[in-house]
């Protein structure tokens, strides 16, 4: 049986020549699921568009071959080409709203296709088209444009459309991104669902090692364009023999198996700053000179799986730290929110009868999905959208409900930090001036602030040359943690973090709360932690509350909660969010 | 194989934006220092109506017998002059009102940009007559026209990229630690807004320019005597035939001031866009 | 949910027109009260250096201009709406008899640009957007960039300079007979229909430009290639479509460009449209004349405008239908 795609040699270069995938070679069998893992910059959606003799502007295809059911892709002419994509490999983008026509019917974009590769397009098969991945077949339907869709249905519309014309194998990027946990899962089932209903072969391309665990035959890991291991799931998820994919594998939050979680130190090298030699060398803890050396090749430790490391015999089982006990704190609420109710225009609540406190020392998560409110609720406490009813007291003392009305002394208890690390600095100031300025509104001097700045950036962990540099010149994960020194300059009680993990790598994520945990303990925090991960959650939080379109669903600790969730919708959260562990 | 895309050409850009931009700052030295240059003074009657270019006029005389060549060279000034002024108290006023519809928002916001909204249910040119038919035409009418119609789209940049900034997380840390409103647009506001509403102030020049020219031409802006390169294009239209360049040299100084300012602005934008 | 909203877009339609209606009030307002308030009332105007308080008192009680702004106001908007425009200080006629002839004169000269200028700025767009930084794109993106830069009179006095002075093709003004149509004398209409069209053709080219490139460059036209779907195909089903509303808007933005500069244009060729005559009465402070014409001007744009928003939201299925 030949295998449905195979490629070999594969190097895409930018304009200048300079390799943004290397010497890359992988194989997906008929029927296979093969996911290629990485983190932002790894090349694996240059990979993906490769799959299709396809490179986008600014790259090139520069050697390798693609074999599609035996047919090679790069020696064809542009108008062959267009017959294969499409007809026997094809594309699920990361983002549907995107990919679909915002000016074609639902049923239009199922009959291009068609007619493009010279299928029948009746309304039964076009039909049987959006049945098979569990979307309406009838009329009405059909005649939907893309935006009156839900999300789920996007992506269920994307991946009807790449199954259309009965394709080898499908290359899907990232299909799950943006989505619920719960409508994840389901679309993870309906690939897993339609792999077992045919031959299809299918690239699934992730960043999420535990989303992908659970549909996966094989695992291949990417990094800095090259890849560094590959081999059957299981196997690879239990003993990883690459360092990289062990780090990976430790920053996994994971809320089955909660563990203090080990990021990766350092960050990604761009396009055209690689290292010579081994490209994960400056992260890697194993790493001698002769990593630096030269590129290690790619070799077989096994008959199914291959590792790209001249260490790989040195290199541990995954870490399994327990995570430090969970506070069980009983004492005087520090702060209290009660009946706190927010509602946006036209009948769009936001907050609805919110009640809870938070124990000095504790750490209390609210988790809920978009739209859940937890964000109106975190802007709230912090004085910056006022509420339409409800209160919020620390210490006992009312709070007012715009920042501007609280003392002085209020507001330096209480410190917020964004989930967006790029926008959370000022791009004209530099690093140490932007820590430094609450200091001075407090009243400091300049030389006070600077040096309370200078070492708070140490203790982030900021690599020291960084201090004096624009934000621009920051990686996210740095930028995240001067956002946090900027918090923690001025000596505050609670600390509210809203989702300040989830625009990172899941290796600088784990990195960060690694990191708060730490000065939790050091500093004696209170901290208010908002998130849609379960796992974060797990791995950070000593209660939660569960949130859903604006009310509290359950709230308790978090083993209790995660464990035996006492209601349904906590049930489907906790049964739908992805583990490595299955 | 498929899909290999030629590498954008900025290089291109550049050139092109350094031509102009060295040919606009010889233009407005020439419109700064060109009065000093003139060999006769703008009014002084130094010959024949629409004599010929000759050796003692090179580009020869206009309608009324005046040197053409010291027109020119006096007539850039009020062009550049009076739309910088529009330019300033447009900035002024629309920089005012962006600024405070971005950072406040809601009602204040909605009130204000409506009201933008009636300036710009007027075509600039009739508005500017209008104005005039009222008052008789003055240059003072016709810096206040001119910045009048900037006002809404100089609003409009400066509230989107204001209401943008206002979101950012450094604002919100800013606003949530009680810092007072003139230090946050001093330090977070400003400065991160400023390119992006200098990015389209070139072209607002260029369209200042345009509509003050187009104005003096219609004769409701500067009065006749005076020596300004849009007037001297309406009084020497008689001479079309006879003396082309009484018309040819002050339409095309115009032409290439308000080209070159588009195009550096332009380039400038361009620029900005890629850099991101 | 789903379902397209017939009622809501019959809703949306109906307060676009209600918010039209407004502002064709609030303009009235605003161009009575500029010509009509503003220091320098039409009796000084008329009576210039020779008047004399007892003249002026006289002439003002004869005009109606000694009564309550307000009452002079509705007393104006009622003859407006009733299709009285008032009388003209200068002709002494009747404005609606004065300026018959002249706007259908200018309305031809419109038509005719329109139906030149739109197809081109079409084609043009689309060419130079599908290929963002080719060379067509490059050649158009300069020219029309000078295309803009150039205020319309002089481009009007260069292409006269080059065409009727040194050239002898055409004639330099178009002097059109009392009385005739343009459309009789084709040999008056090359010149200004040929400044329009530089000047015009250059913002709306830019326009659609832009807005096939980004239908050319989004997600959904590289996945429609990505699916193996003919380049002809892509354009005419992906690319066009989804430009359709800056094409809609280049239209828009045309004519309502058009009101300025036919005003320009006719004054640089003499062509008796309406628009020499609100200059002329401008510059003569004819204001009964400015008023009217004013706002019959307005009235086309915000018009004009009015049917660019309708025509988006019935052509774009995103403004169209509801969630």
């Amino acid at each position: 049986m030949s295998d449905a795609l195979r490629i070999e040699g594969l190097c895409v270069t930018t304009a200048g020549g300079e390799p943004i995938v290397d010497d890359v070679a992988l194989r997906v069998g008929g029927g296979e699921i093969v996911a290629l893992v990485g983190e932002s910059g790894s090349g694996k959606t240059t990979c993906g568009l490769a799959a299709l003799g396809f490179a986008r502007d600014g790259a090139r295809i520069a050697a390798g071959s693609i074999h599609v059911g035996g047919r090679e892709l790069l020696t064809l002419q542009e108008r062959e080409l267009r017959g294969v994509r499409g007809r026997h490999v094809s594309y699920v983008s990361q983002n549907p709203d995107a990919a679909l026509n915002p000016a074609m019917r639902v049923g239009d974009h199922l009959r291009e296709l068609l007619r493009a590769h010279g299928q029948p397009r009746t309304d039964a098969v076009v039909a049987g088209a959006l049945e098979r991945v569990h979307l309406p077949g009838e009329r009405a339907f059909q005649r939907r444009y893309p935006h009156q869709l839900s999300g789920g249905q996007q992506q269920r519309l994307a991946i009807a459309l790449a199954l259309a014309c009965g394709p080898t194998v499908a290359v899907m990027d990232e299909p799950t991104t943006g989505l619920d946990v719960v409508t994840q899962a389901r679309i993870l089932d309906e690939v897993k669902r339609l792999r077992d209903e045919s031959d299809l072969g299918v690239l699934y391309i992730s960043h999420d090692l535990a989303a992908v665990s659970s549909i996966a035959d094989r695992i291949v890991v990417m990094y800095a364009g090259r890849i560094v291991e590959d081999g059957p799931a299981a196997p690879l998820l239990a003993r990883p023999r690459h360092p990289y994919t062990r780090g990976l594998l430790a920053s996994v939050p994971d809320h089955r198996a909660p563990r203090r979680l080990r990021g990766i130190a350092g960050a990604v090298a761009a396009v055209g700053e690689r290292p010579a030699g081994c490209s994960f060398a400056p992260r890697c803890e194993l790493a001698t000179d002769a990593c630096r050396a030269a590129v290690p090749p790619l070799r077989a430790v096994d008959a199914t799986r291959s590792v790209r490391c001249i260490h790989t015999a040195e290199v541990p089982p995954p870490p399994a730290e327990p995570l430090p006990a969970r506070a069980q704190i009983d004492g005087a609420a520090m702060l209290e929110v009660r009946d706190l109710h927010v509602a946006f225009g036209e009948g769009v609540v936001a907050a609805e009868h919110v009640s809870f406190a938070v124990a000095r020392g504790e750490c209390l998560a609210l988790v809920g999905e978009s739209g859940s409110g937890k964000t109106t609720i975190a802007r709230c406490v912090a004085g910056l959208h006022a509420p339409d009813r409800g209160a919020i007291a620390l210490d006992g003392a009312p709070l007012a409900a715009l920042a501007r009305g609280r003392t002085r002394e209020q507001r330096r208890r209480l410190q917020i930090v964004f989930q967006n690390p790029f926008a959370s600095l000022n791009p004209r100031e530099r690093v140490v001036d932007g820590v430094a300025r609450p200091l001075r509104e407090l009243g400091g001097s300049r030389a006070d602030a600077l040096r309370a700045a200078h070492e708070m950036l140490e203790r982030v962990r900021l690599p020291r040359g960084l201090a004096a540099s624009r934000p621009a010149e920051l990686s996210g994960g740095e930028l995240q943690r001067v956002a946090i020194a900027r918090g923690l300059v001025v000596d505050p009680e609670l600390l509210l973090c809203d989702e300040i993990t989830s625009a990172l790598d899941v290796s600088v994520q784990a990195a960060v709360l690694d990191l708060l945990g730490e000065l939790r303990a050091e500093l004696g925090l209170t901290l208010l932690f908002i998130t849609h991960d379960l796992g974060v959650v797990a791995a950070i939080a000593d209660r939660v509350l569960v949130l859903r379109d604006g009310c509290v669903v359950e709230q308790g600790g978090v083993d209790a909660v995660v464990t035996a969730p006492a209601e349904q919708y906590t049930r489907t959260l906790v049964a739908a969010a992805p583990s490595v562990g299955g | 194989m498929s899909a290999v895309a030629a590498p954008r050409s900025q290089l291109a850009g550049h050139r092109v934006g350094q031509f102009a931009l060295a040919l606009l700052a010889a233009l407005l030295l020439v419109v700064a220092l060109g009065p000093l240059l003139a060999p006769d003074g703008p009014s002084e009657i130094v010959g024949a109506p629409f004599s010929a270019p000759s050796a003692t006029h090179p580009l020869g005389t206009d309608y009324l017998g005046r040197d053409v060549l010291s027109r020119v060279l006096n007539g850039g000034r009020s062009v550049v002059f009076y739309a910088l002024l529009a330019m300033a108290t447009a900035y002024t006023v629309g920089g005012l009102a962006g600024l405070v519809a971005g950072l406040r928002g809601g009602f204040t916001d909605a009130a204000l940009m409506r009201l933008m909204d009636v300036v710009l249910a007027f075509p600039p040119i009739l508005l500017l007559l209008v104005l005039a038919a009222g008052t008789g035409g003055s240059t003072a009418i016709l810096v206040a026209g001119v910045a009048l119609v900037n006002v809404p789209g100089i609003a409009r940049v400066v509230r989107a990229a204001t209401a943008e900034v206002a979101t950012k997380g450094y604002v919100e840390a800013a606003v949530a630690r009680g810092a007072r409103t003139p230090s946050i647009l001093a330090r977070d506001v400003l400065p991160n807004i400023a390119s992006t509403v200098a990015a389209d102030a070139g072209t607002r020049f260029a369209i200042s320019i345009l509509l003050a020219a187009a104005m003096n031409f219609l004769g409701v802006g500067i009065e006749p005597p005076s020596p300004d390169w849009s007037v001297m294009i309406t009084e020497n239209r008689s001479g079309l035939t006879l003396q082309p360049w009484a018309l040819a040299a002050p339409a095309l100084l115009l032409a290439a001031l308000t080209v070159t300012v588009s195009v550096v602005a332009d380039v400038l934008t361009r620029e900005r866009r890629s850099a991101r | 949910m789903a379902g397209v909203g017939r009622h809501s877009l019959r809703g949306l339609i109906a307060r676009r027109i209600a918010i039209t209606v407004g502002l064709l009030w609030i303009i009235s307002l605003l161009v009575f009260a500029a010509t009509q308030v503003l220091p320098g009332d039409t009796a000084s105007a008329i009576l210039g250096k020779t008047a004399t308080p007892e003249s002026l008192a006289q002439l003002r009680a004869q005009l109606g201009l000694d009564r309550p702004v307000t009452e002079q106001y509705l007393d104006w908007l009622g003859g407006v709406v009733s299709g009285d425009l008032g009388r003209s200080l200068a002709a002494g006629l009747p404005v609606g008899e004065l300026i018959g002839d002249r706007v259908g004169a200018t309305l031809v000269l419109a038509a005719v640009t329109l139906v030149l200028l739109v197809p081109i700025a079409l084609a043009l767009g689309v060419l130079s957007g599908m290929r963002r930084d080719g060379k067509l794109d490059q050649l158009v993106s300069w020219l029309t960039l000078a295309g803009v830069a150039v205020p319309e009179f002089v481009t009007g006095t260069l292409l006269a300079l080059l065409l009727a002075t040194w050239l002898g093709w055409l004639p330099a003004v178009s002097l059109i007979p009392p009385g005739e149509s343009p459309l009789a004398h084709p040999q008056f209409m090359v010149l200004p229909v040929l400044t329009l069209l530089v000047a015009g053709l250059a913002s709306t080219v830019r326009l659609v430009r832009v807005g096939v490139a980004e239908a050319a460059e989004s997600g959904y036209t590289e996945m429609a290639r990505l699916s193996g779907i003919s380049e002809r195909r892509v354009v005419r089903r992906w690319v066009l479509p989804n430009a359709l509303a800056a094409g809609v808007q280049v239209i828009a933005l045309t004519a309502q460009w058009l009101v300025g500069g036919i005003v320009i244009v006719e004054m640089v060729f003499q062509y008796p449209g309406v628009g020499q005559t609100l200059v002329q009465s401008v510059q003569s402070q004819d204001i009964p004349v400015v008023q009217a014409v004013a706002l019959i001007i307005a009235a086309i744009y915000v018009l004009l405008n009015l049917l660019a928003d309708v025509a988006l939201v019935l052509l774009v299925p995103k403004l169209r239908t509801r969630r």
